[in-house]
């Protein structure tokens, strides 16, 4: 059990990282990485809300829609949940931890359409994890976008004085450099664990 | 609305991908083979154009409040229909295309035309704007995925074209594709995600080159054309 719960775990933050292997948390990615401090903002709350939807929605798929025969609806399920969650998180903060609420701002709402948290989600189940197995994914896939993402987000503050052709600013120059980590990241691809 | 303006748009000067920079994900991570690339395009087609349809035919009675809720669930819907017709009648690209089909649901591109665009316009320029988005989205899915393929694996139109039994089209992704040159000596690293953060970022640097050249011709020929209206006064 242990065994695997670690190499769940170490796939999801270094092996298969959520950004650089499997494509899952793009925009979001590419959109909040201009300084390290709300890159790691916006890493801190996709860890939270990944964590808690995947627990929620494993509870949500085997006690209501998988008895009840409704498993094709697991997409429209899932995205509502995530959507309620989203909401209810920030309300929560709003509440009870102002000060996290003010760093986070406009990032918490936009949790809702990162394909990573639906992603771990739709992978939970196709990977017929358990309960607890889910919860660990979904923790440490959030991990590993918070790790992609200030990583990248201290490579992207140096592009910024770099000397780049005029097309490619913006977007581009931004991509370009994300290969590159993600080509550093393929080094962990040969890694096997037990 | 002018039908040629929204096609323009589409396929260039607003494409969704290389100019409004959404929907990336799915763009970088299915783009392997022309099979993938074409099956995921088409899908996002149809999808966009019935979420268009339905969100503008019902734009007038969804309260502002909660309308992202309401386009939600629209797109999960029609999503789950494609979902389900793909996994019963093309299994091989449902296969292939894995956790990307039901991601569809949070693709930018869908909410984002409903947000931008169906909420304003009617039915009918709705359907065609739905149409033209998703070509713009599927050429440049389809230009990925070549590019990708030829330089990756020295192939065309994996998955898609077999040429063992003759030259057909095939949807069953058993298609070995047309061989340019030997396999070994492609860049594999170009069907890994690198190649993927890598081509997009290419791709959309070349359009922007393309777009601002474009604006200075046009600006330049407007120059000029002052300049001659110009010289004629002083002339007369």
């Amino acid at each position: 059990m242990l065994a695997n719960i670690l190499s769940i775990s170490l796939g999801a933050i270094l092996i298969n990282n959520f950004i650089f292997s499997q494509f899952l948390g793009c925009c979001p990615f590419l959109g909040c990485s201009n300084k390290v401090d709300t890159a790691a903002g916006m890493g801190l709350a996709v860890v939270f809300v990944m964590g808690l939807a995947s627990a929620i929605c494993w509870v949500i798929d085997n006690y209501i829609l998988i008895p009840l025969n409704l498993a094709f609806l697991e997409t429209l399920a899932f995205i509502l949940v995530i959507a309620a969650l989203v909401q209810f998180v920030e309300m929560f903060l709003k509440k009870s931890v102002p000060s996290l609420y003010s760093a986070l701002g406009i990032y918490l709402p936009l949790i809702t359409t990162n394909c990573a948290v639906l992603g771990v989600v739709l992978l939970n189940v196709q990977n017929n994890y358990n309960f607890i197995e889910s919860l660990v994914y979904g923790i440490t896939g959030g991990l590993g976008f918070m790790l992609a993402i200030v990583l990248f987000a201290s490579v992207r503050e140096r592009t910024q004085f770099s000397d780049y052709p005029e097309c490619f600013e913006g977007f581009p120059i931004c991509l370009v450099s994300a290969a590159l980590v993600a080509m550093a990241f393929m080094g962990f691809s040969g890694m096997k664990i037990f | 609305m002018n039908r040629k303006q929204q096609f323009k748009e589409g396929l260039i000067t607003n494409n969704p991908v290389l100019v409004q920079q959404i929907g990336m994900c799915a763009t970088m991570a299915i783009t392997t083979t022309l099979f993938n690339g074409v099956g995921m395009g088409l899908s996002v087609l149809i999808i966009l154009t019935c979420c268009n349809v339905v969100v503008a035919a019902l734009r007038k009675i969804i309260p502002d409040e909660i309308r992202l809720a309401i386009f939600v669930v629209v797109i999960a819907g029609f999503v789950t229909i494609v979902d389900l017709l793909l996994q019963a009648f093309i299994p091989a690209l449902s296969a292939a295309l894995g956790v990307f089909i039901p991601l569809i649901v949070v693709n930018c591109i869908i909410i984002g035309r409903a947000e931008a665009f169906c909420q304003k316009n009617t039915v009918k320029d709705s359907f065609f704007d739905g149409i033209f988005q998703g070509l713009g989205y599927t050429c440049v899915l389809i230009i990925m995925c070549v590019f990708r393929e030829l330089v990756g694996s020295g192939r065309f139109g994996g998955g898609l074209i077999d040429i063992a039994n003759g030259f057909r089209f095939t949807l069953d992704g058993t298609g070995g594709g047309i061989q340019i040159f030997p396999e070994e000596f492609g860049m594999s690293i170009m069907n890994l995600p690198f190649g993927g953060f890598l081509t997009l970022g290419l791709l959309i640097g070349l359009m922007q080159y393309a777009l601002k050249r474009s604006e200075k011709k046009k600006k330049e020929a407007d120059r000029a054309a002052k300049e001659a209206a110009a010289l004629k006064e002083v002339e007369e």
